[in-house]
């Protein structure tokens, strides 16, 4: 029972396996990845991704983007650049507050340079402020770290001269004081 | 040398999903071996598998699928029950929980892009979250935020991008069980 099916193109097999015409022409019916062998398979998977991947120009990649994609993409841009102002701010100092033994000396606001006396535990600590900053000047301290520390310019930047009991800290806007929990001497 | 063999019924949807997931702890593992400039910012390649698992075969595979990828993962490239491999799985729960939402979008506005960048968001989001509550336990954190969702944008955009040029070829990834599957376990 041998025929021919003249109402298919000859370069096409046919979708019937059953038939034996479709066994003349060696072209798999099924879709390749179904009509693979045992060996071998694993490593397909990933190899052919990569070269499909890098495999050029089969779809435009504009052409990958639908207008929402456009839409969420402009949104989470304008979000991720409102993150920066928005995080980052927190870094400006507007005030310094001197303290010795945990009491509140003075609060120093930092727009004006002028120079204070804060007398500590072993003498006179200066501090000086000048526009957006502010630092430990002077101390009577024996090793001088809060002196080298240099200025203070971000919020909740502390100098502390431990020896005269006297702490230099900058607050910023929000009023809040939640870098630390406490300071103790 | 046990006698008794324990046969454990393999169906095609656990080559499938064992298939996929080899593909991503594969890309897992490459990108292991890329320098990052700070801990977190990666590619995440493998979220590419977890797209076209999802896009093809719906949450429930591409969940395994990503889980799988995380725990496989971390035990090739030595990080199982690390901290990274929290952050990893804090991330990926939280990606999968956004794309179970995300997949319900219109199709004919929002493809896979947008689906990658929602959960590239949700993933730097469910790490940075469980970073503050255990590994870092302060609001400084925060502070990457910015850095963090710039890269979560870009790197969500290529890999839906990527994903959706997979998904444009059908036939891209075998995903037949092999014929005869003797003496696998």
């Amino acid at each position: 029972m041998k025929h021919s099916v003249p109402d298919l193109p000859p370069g096409r097999p046919k979708a019937d396996p059953s038939s034996p015409g479709a066994g003349e022409d060696r072209e798999p019916a099924s879709p390749p990845f179904l009509d693979r062998g045992q060996g071998g398979m694993h490593t397909h998977s990933l190899r052919e991704l990569l070269a499909q991947a890098a495999g050029a120009g089969h779809v435009p990649w504009r052409t990958l983007l639908k207008p929402g994609d456009w839409l969420l993409l402009l949104a989470a841009g304008v979000l991720v650049a409102t993150s920066y102002p928005l995080l980052w701010r927190g870094g400006t100092a507007d005030r310094a507050i001197v303290k010795r033994d945990g009491q509140v000396v003075t609060e120093l606001a930092l727009n004006v340079a002028r120079k204070y006396e804060v007398t500590g535990a072993i003498g006179t600590t200066l501090i000086e402020v000048q526009p957006g900053r502010a630092r430990v000047l002077s101390d009577p301290g024996p090793r001088q770290y809060c002196v080298q520390q240099g200025w203070l310019t971000r919020a909740n930047a502390v100098a502390i001269c431990a020896p005269s009991h006297v702490t230099l800290q900058l607050a910023g806007r929000g009023g809040r004081n939640e870098a630390y929990d406490t300071l103790n001497y | 040398m046990t006698r008794s063999t324990i046969e454990l019924p393999v169906t095609a949807d656990d080559y499938r999903i064992a298939r996929y997931a080899a593909a991503a702890i594969a890309l897992t593992v490459a990108e292991a071996a890329l320098p990052s400039p700070l801990p977190g910012i990666k590619p995440g390649l493998a979220n590419i598998i977890v797209l076209v698992v999802l896009a093809r075969y719906g949450w429930r595979d591409a969940a395994w699928v990503s889980l799988l990828r995380v725990v496989a993962g971390s035990l090739v490239i030595g990080q199982f029950l690390a901290p990274g491999f929290f952050l990893a799985l804090s991330g990926a729960l939280c990606s999968l929980a956004v794309l179970a939402l995300a997949q319900h979008l219109p199709p004919r506005f929002f493809g896979p892009v947008s689906a990658s960048v929602l959960a590239a968001f949700a993933h730097i989001g469910g790490q940075i979250l469980l970073a503050r509550a255990w590994l870092v336990p302060h609001d400084g954190v925060f502070y990457l935020v910015p850095l963090f969702a710039t890269t979560a944008l870009v790197f969500g955009a290529i890999n839906g991008l990527v994903a959706a040029r997979l998904l444009a070829m059908p036939a891209a990834i075998p995903v037949a069980a092999p014929a005869a599957p003797k003496g696998a376990s």
